[in-house]
């Protein structure tokens, strides 16, 4: 059923290269926008956890 | 800034967690007879719905989505809540969620020891279940969706992004790998044959693994151990490379578990490559994991739950290096089918999602009790306890492995296999599989002692149902220009397709390719549609779980030839199954391969082997199948298989399920009249005789004719 509705693909090799290449680019622009992120965000956003809003001690901070 | 009262919902937490310990109970006791059983045969109890080949997939359905599947959601439900600052997005679809989720749990707890199976592993749930389980996972994925739309933190925290991966990928690779065919309410074939189906399988088994047992339990450590050491993850720069790559590579490597079988040599290229790749995530997620603990390791000697959840990522480092190295080609050919593997999942099971659930239950319920942990004395006992049981399961399991896997390549001097009789290399190994349930039972126990020190912790507080909290209302930030990931965290919907993406490339190329390619599977021209006797005989073997313990696919190597087709010397070919619906593959060797078993023993051998296997072979621990004596096959499913077979192309002329049963019959009396020869009486319509039909025809095939190529 699948096969008749999409018949064949020539050059089949092809596909892995094409689509680790598309990883390989998402990577990299990831990997650039990591180490370019701003620092005090990546540090609010590391402390996400800590604060439910029901700690007593609410604007505490945690030891570094 | 006004501060807003809310409030948490603890109520659905808790019921999650109920049901997790209680399944987690269930689960490893039936986990713990099914280890016994391969030691002692006996407590097959000669009972059907006790025997081995349902109790197992009982047993992993009830750890994976009973035990594992619960305290995910518990998991989930309580640090989603907290990470985005809201209640959960609506009561009723919470409790839908938990009711369906226990109803789905229980049609599998009754319909697996009926034999009720598709023997899909971790899918054998047949087609109303798979509907069921499709439909409360949506409920989740809205109630999730929801939740995080009508949160007051403008930014998702690294855990919501891996249960948005968990919730999307789970739906797609249920849906596409429950494609099947309904014969009738409790019977179904699978909608793709042979190499196919074991392709979408393993794509659909592996990241069951990763998308089921990993990333909602990596999304859970990043909440559950910053909050337990009270520190902030340690870098969460590299928790962002960590998610997408790790979704984005784990998707490929299925194929790994189908190494030097008949699936096409370059999908089997792709899984190895990319499960190589996976070390780099996985163990940069450990890394992150355990670093959070810089500074606070002193705390980890007092801690319990500090100490559970560093053995726990432990664990998973451990896991997800043997994996990648399980993946290479010359590694895997030692290991795969050997109980090598058995003790590879259970590094993963019993250490990295067995000890972050104690650990998190540990940390949670003082907390939603609001009160202290009973006793830690208990609780470290638990942690030991439980630390030796998974010593003690592994490390016998990884020296069965080896042993398995020398005994089975070993050559004698005359060139033959030392070990021609496979009985030998089992009978070898049974002092590994006592240890081994000793390990099982170690850790049983341990959760004994967990559930009492739980249960004397909530006695001993009062349960805050609804948890009071304080909380801004969410103010947005315009961003201008550059971090679009920044940008991306603020925007969920985004966010979810471009997760969608990212695992749908991996699965299409993957899997499209070998569907169309028509030289993906040379054709065989001598391989022909089962006869309807044997269809009945397949669907017993389906029913009794014997691909738990029996493979059907002989690897290309010397001493797989040789044992399995001595005669004719040949391996398993990707044409031999093409009218497999399911593949009967199978992943572990317990016994012997059966893919040419065909014509090797007398039909009166295989009546009386099933009948009592540990007289004809003397030492086997194979279980005895008396109902098939007793049992009659229900000739009036014939024309609807066939029916349901032609439809999803298995070529039976128009009109055959009007006849088939006039074949059956022939056939089967053919088999009768055989085995009286031999002063052995049974009914044609016996259960039996349709299975040795069935036996008798494995690989018989490939026998008559040369390989006639398509090209």
């Amino acid at each position: 059923m699948y096969k008749n509705v999409l018949q064949s693909i020539d050059h089949v090799a092809i596909w892995p290269v094409i689509s680790f290449l598309i990883f390989f680019t998402f990577f990299l622009v990831l990997l650039w926008w990591v180490f370019t992120a701003d620092k005090t965000f990546i540090q609010e956003m590391s402390k996400k956890p800590l604060y439910d809003g029901s700690e007593p001690n609410h604007d505490a901070e945690p030891l570094n | 800034m006004q501060l807003e009262k809310i409030h948490y919902d603890n109520k659905i937490v808790k019921a999650f967690i109920i049901a997790t310990v209680i399944f987690g109970i269930v689960g490893m006791t039936v986990g713990l007879l099914a280890a016994i059983q391969l030691f002692y045969p006996v407590f097959n109890f000669d009972l059907q719905y006790t025997s081995f080949g349902r109790i197992r997939p009982l047993h992993t359905n009830a750890v994976i989505f009973a035990f594992v599947g619960n305290a995910m959601f518990a998991g989930v439900y309580y640090s989603m809540q907290r990470l985005l600052k809201t209640r959960l997005f609506n009561d009723t679809l919470s409790w839908i969620h938990f009711w369906g989720w226990q109803l789905i749990i229980l049609a599998a707890a009754i319909t697996l020891p009926l034999g009720i199976t598709t023997s899909k592993e971790y899918a054998e749930l047949e087609w109303p279940i798979d509907i069921a389980i499709a439909l409360v996972w949506v409920v989740f994925g809205i109630n999730m969706i929801g939740t995080i739309l009508k949160r007051r933190e403008q930014h998702m925290y690294v855990a919501i992004w891996f249960y948005i991966a968990t919730f999307v990928t789970v739906a797609v690779l249920h849906i596409v790998n429950s494609f099947e065919m309904p014969v009738s309410l409790f019977k179904s074939y699978s909608w793709y044959a042979g190499v196919q189906d074991a392709l979408v399988q393993w794509w659909y088994g592996h990241n069951a693994v990763a998308f089921f047992l990993t990333t909602p339990f990596l999304g859970i450590m990043y909440y559950f151990l910053p909050k337990a050491a009270n520190r902030p993850v340690y870098s969460y720069r590299l928790s962002i490379i960590h998610f997408w790559s790790l979704i984005f590579i784990y998707i490929w490597a299925g194929p790994h578990h189908l190494l030097y079988t008949a699936l096409p040599d370059w999908a089997q290229s792709l899984g190895t490559v990319f499960s190589i790749m996976l070390i780099a995530p996985s163990w940069g997620g450990m890394l992150n994991g355990l670093f959070t603990l810089r500074g606070a390791w002193d705390r980890v000697r007092e801690d319990v739950v500090l100490k559970f959840m560093v053995v726990a990522v432990t664990a998973y480092g451990m896991a997800t290096l043997e994996g990648p190295l399980l993946s290479l080609k010359n590694v895997n050919a030692i290991a795969h089918y050997t109980d090598w593997i058995v003790a590879h999942v259970h590094v993963g099971g019993l250490g990295w999602n067995g000890f972050l659930i104690f650990g998190m239950l540990y940390w949670a319920i003082p907390r939603m009790w609001n009160t202290k942990l009973y006793s830690s004395k208990l609780a470290n006992i638990h942690f030991w306890i439980g630390t030796l049981g998974i010593v003690f399961y592994a490390l016998p399991m990884y020296v069965s492995g080896v042993v398995q896997s020398l005994m089975w390549k070993e050559f004698a001097a005359d060139g033959f296999l030392k070990y021609q009789n496979f009985l030998e290399t089992t009978t070898q190994i049974l002092p590994m599989y006592m240890l081994r349930a000793v390990g099982g039972g170690l850790y049983l126990t341990g959760v004994f002692i967990m559930t009492y020190n739980l249960l004397k912790t909530a006695a001993s507080g009062k349960f805050v149902a609804n948890e009071e909290a304080e909380v801004s209302p969410m103010v947005k930030v315009a961003h201008t220009g550059g971090y679009w990931h920044h940008v991306l965290e603020a925007k969920p919907v985004l966010f979810t397709v471009l997760a969608l993406v990212s695992i749908l490339i991996g699965g299409i190329i993957e899997l499209v390719p070998t569907f169309l390619i028509k030289s993906n599977v040379p054709t065989i021209a001598s391989v022909k549609p089962y006869t309807p006797l044997e269809l009945h005989g397949r669907d017993i073997y389906i029913r009794e779980g014997c691909v738990g313990c029996h493979s059907q696919m002989i690897r290309p190597f010397r001493s797989e030839v040789q044992r399995y087709d001595p005669k004719g010397g040949e391996y398993s070919k990707a044409g031999e199954y093409v009218y497999d619906h399911p593949f009967l593959w199978g992943s572990k060797r317990t016994g012997p391969d059966l893919q040419r078993t065909g014509g090797k023993y007398a039909d009166s051998w295989h009546f009386r082997h099933m009948l009592t296997p540990g007289e004809v072979s003397t030492g086997s621990i194979m279980p005895a199948y008396p109902w098939l004596y007793e049992q009659q096959i229900d000739k009036s499913q014939t024309a609807a298989k066939i029916n349901a077979l032609r439809t999803i192309g298995v070529p039976y002329e128009p009109g055959y399920e009007d006849r088939a049963n006039e074949d059956l019959d022939k056939q089967a009396n053919r088999i009768v009249e055989g085995l009286s020869m031999e002063g052995l009486d049974t009914s044609a319509d016996a259960e039996i005789v349709a299975l040795i039909a069935y036996l008798q025809r494995l690989g018989a095939d490939i026998k008559l004719e040369k390989v006639a190529t398509n090209q």
